[in-house]
């Protein structure tokens, strides 16, 4: 009995100390890069070539396990351009999902700025981030994550169904279904409009998903692992759709994986490593 | 527009949640069965006391009465007038009623009433409740040749048949008579059906009895004695099957025993014919109370000033029109009349206990079943916390998407509020249902178990009498509906907080 209490004792300190250590030390230099966002006369700690359109700052998020906190991104500087395809590669663990979840403000940074188009993200109100998610950002998931009781139709008609009051969506209704078809045509989908997700095969459920997230024609594409669970086939078919929808609809891509092979396809690498973006 | 279609397909596609609102289906559907069948029995209840007793009583505190109906009608005329429909004297006093089954007596305490037959009717429903279609019509205390319903007139059409009431009237009485005289002529027993046993005034009696004869001789084939008309209860009882058996008919003679107006007030006996049965269908009444007509009782009990010849009764039955309100005016008399003299009630007044017993029975019904609806919501409450379980990841995806908590709040607070609506209407239409046939299933319940369900021996109704309340039934749903919403808002404001990225992280 004794020895339990001893135990939870030793393992905190290790853990807690380096975060608090850290912390001081790059507050300053923070403070400093928020403002050069705004007055680029300062050096940034990347080389912004084109106008970004999703950079993020000093990025730092940990969740708490119980007394333990476990720091999973630890000062995260990134940004892509727009039309640009990001890929962030990195180990299981590393982070990636963290950093997608706060690139599209379903979560909030502990400490550090996300900026879209210049404009400050990640302090916006609730609902204004709900807005944000529903207008300019499209999400695509590893496993897909369609509605079970909603059709192919319905689950990409979902974006509309949610931005819009219920009186406007059925007074546009026809409007939005015509896109979602025509969206779904370009993914390959054309033929299973009514079909409940639990008659589609895996490709077939992610292009769905796809179709869902570019409908309402997004500024920014967040895909989380799009392909981690399909095989390299039916992997690649899907890259090539988001390649072309890249191209038609000049959108900005950022890509979590942690296949080489397929960040390989993406305009850009970075690779995240314990938390921190590795400029090698 | 996606909380509607989710709600809609969530409510198609999960039958667990379907299986928590059947006891709120079942909840509600008792409550309306319930409350139909207490407001049926209240309402027929009301109606039969309504139309037994007049909107309001006027009467006296003693048994002696006022004297001068008349001049107390112009007064409550006067002070009341416009909201008066119609008014009638009458003299109630405790009585004895006897008479010979087969060759013993029977003994019974009643309610002498002595009514105007003229105007009583108008004051109350009196005449429908008679067996003779003539008498409906017009009261007469004359014995009618014939002609008495068979079939009860109240009753539905399967109610049975009263074979003994087709010898009623005239042909009874010849007959008994006849008989009664063959067996004098033999000496089997005594013919004489005021011969009472062991009555020690029976000598003096005999005498006084005796002397009319002989002026003017009673023959019981063709004379009457005057009339009088009996509570069917008194008379006759019913039987398991539901079949009424009679203990005397109109045409046989009865004895009634009561007192009279003097101080102090002397038993007076005399012998009346029984000309017809007053049946309101509740026994109370039924079983309670004999009606004669005013002027024979005042004679008899000595009512009639002798020097002016205005007569004394006990109260004064009023009607009212249908607008007026019976308490106003209840207590405009009130403020009038002395009430050490005289007592003035409504008819609701009089049976006040009574239908004060049956609303509280209805509230206290209506409480424990609506616990019942509470434990079904609390069913709900279960199962739609696992129903955010389940569905976490999907709402994951809805936040993720841009829905906000508000929305998916929205979402499950819907469906709690579909399900009341599926669960209360499926309930009220079986409700309805139930309460449509509620005669057949007692019927059908009653042949399953052996045992009635409804005994018609005990109730004075031949079905269960049933009444919708459309006002109760919108309470009734409203009520399971809003504890459907309200079972469901604990876990649609869980769903509301969860953490789009709890939600959507992998196992």
């Amino acid at each position: 009995m004794s020895s339990f209490p001893s135990r939870s004792i030793s393992l905190t300190p290790p853990a807690v100390p380096p975060l608090e250590a850290e912390v001081p030390t790059r507050s300053s230099t923070e403070s400093a890069v928020s403002d050069t966002v705004t007055r680029p006369a300062e050096p940034l700690p990347w080389e912004p070539q084109e106008p970004s359109e999703l950079a993020a700052v000093g990025l730092r998020k940990s969740y708490s396990c119980g007394r333990l906190e476990i720091p999973v991104l630890r000062g995260v500087h990134m940004h892509v351009a727009r039309g640009e395809m990001l890929a962030v590669v990195g180990q299981s663990g590393s982070g990636k999902s963290t950093l997608l979840h706060l690139l599209g403000t379903l979560d909030t940074p502990d400490d550090g700025q996300i900026h879209f188009r210049d404009r400050r993200i990640d302090n916006l109100t609730t609902q204004q981030r709900d807005a944000l998610r529903n207008r300019h950002f499209g999400k695509v998931f590893q496993f897909y994550h369609l509605l079970p009781e909603l059709t192919t139709l319905e689950n990409v008609l979902l974006p509309f169904m949610i931005g819009e009051s219920s009186w406007r969506y059925v007074r546009r209704r026809s409007q939005h279904v015509e896109r979602a078809s025509e969206m779904l045509r370009r993914v390959g989908l054309d033929h299973r409009l009514k079909h409940r997700p639990s008659e589609l095969s895996g490709g077939e459920m992610q292009r769905a998903a796809i179709a869902r997230a570019l409908v309402a024609e997004p500024d920014v594409l967040l895909a989380d692992e799009p392909t981690g669970n399909l095989d390299k086939r039916t992997g690649d078919e899907i890259l090539n759709v988001l390649q072309q929808l890249k191209e038609t609809q000049k959108l900005t891509i950022v890509m979590v994986t942690h296949d080489q092979a397929i960040a390989a396809d993406a305009d850009r690498v970075v690779q995240l490593v314990e938390g921190v973006i590795d400029t090698a | 527009m996606y909380k509607l279609l989710l709600c809609w397909r969530y409510l198609r596609t999960r039958y667990i949640a379907l299986a928590s609102i059947i006891s709120v289906m079942l909840g509600v559907a008792t409550i309306i069965v319930v409350n139909s069948v207490m407001a049926g029995f209240t309402d027929e209840m009301q109606r039969r006391i309504h139309g037994i007793l007049s909107d309001i009583t006027f009467e006296s505190t003693g048994l002696g009465g006022f004297p001068n109906a008349d001049r107390h009608m112009q007064e409550i005329e006067r002070l009341a007038g416009r909201w008066i429909a119609g008014m009638t004297p009458t003299v109630h006093v405790p009585a004895m009623l006897n008479f010979r089954v087969r060759d013993h007596w029977v003994t019974k305490q009643v309610n002498f009433v002595g009514i105007d037959p003229a105007t009583y009717s108008s004051v109350s429903d009196f005449g429908c409740y008679l067996q003779h279609p003539a008498n409906r019509h017009t009261l007469s205390f004359e014995l009618r040749p014939g002609g008495y319903d068979v079939h009860d007139h109240q009753a539905g059409p399967d109610a049975p048949e009263r074979h003994q009431m087709s010898q009623a009237g005239w042909p009874h009485r010849r007959r008994k008579a006849r008989l009664e005289k063959l067996a004098a002529a033999a000496g089997a027993w005594s013919p004489d059906p005021e011969s009472l046993p062991h009555d020690p005034f029976r000598a003096a009696q005999d005498q006084t009895d005796e002397r009319l004869p002989a002026e003017d001789v009673f023959d019981p084939e063709v004379d009457q004695h005057p009339g009088v008309v009996l509570g069917i209860a008194l008379a006759s009882y019913r039987g398991r099957d539901g079949r009424d058996r009679f203990l005397a008919l109109p045409g046989d003679d009865v004895r009634l025993t009561f007192p009279n107006a003097a101080t102090p007030p002397e038993g007076i006996s005399s012998i009346f014919t029984l000309v017809d049965f007053y049946e309101s269908k509740m026994s109370e009444y039924d079983a309670g109370f004999a009606f004669v007509s005013i002027e024979e009782l005042q004679k008899l009990r000595g009512m009639v000033d002798p020097a002016t010849g205005a007569t004394f009764c006990t109260s004064i039955q009023i009607k009212l029109r249908d607008d007026a309100d019976p308490v106003a005016v209840r207590d405009r008399l009130r403020a009038h009349f002395p009430p050490e003299l005289y007592g003035i009630y409504t008819w609701k007044d009089k049976q006040g206990p009574l239908l004060a017993a049956v609303r509280m029975e209805t509230a206290i019904l209506n409480v424990l079943l609506f616990l019942i609806i509470t434990v079904a919501g609390f069913g709900i409450l279960a199962i739609f916390f696992m129903i955010v379980v389940e569905k976490t990841r999907d709402i994951g995806i809805l936040k993720a998407l841009g829905a906000s908590g508000r929305g998916i709040m929205g979402i499950f607070i819907g469906y709690g509020l579909s399900l009341g609506l599926v669960g209360s209407g499926v309930g009220l239409a079986i409700g309805l249902l139930f309460v449509a046939h509620i005669n057949e299933i007692a019927d059908g319940l009653g042949r399953l178990t052996g045992q009635p369900v409804f005994d018609p021996s005990i109730y004075y109704f031949q079905e269960i009498p049933t009444t919708i309340q459309p006002g109760t039934i919108c309470w009734i749903v409203a009520g399971a509906i809003s504890i459907a919403i309200s079972a469901s808002i604990f876990p649609a404001r869980r769903a509301a907080r969860l953490h789009p990225v709890e939600a959507l992280r992998y196992e």
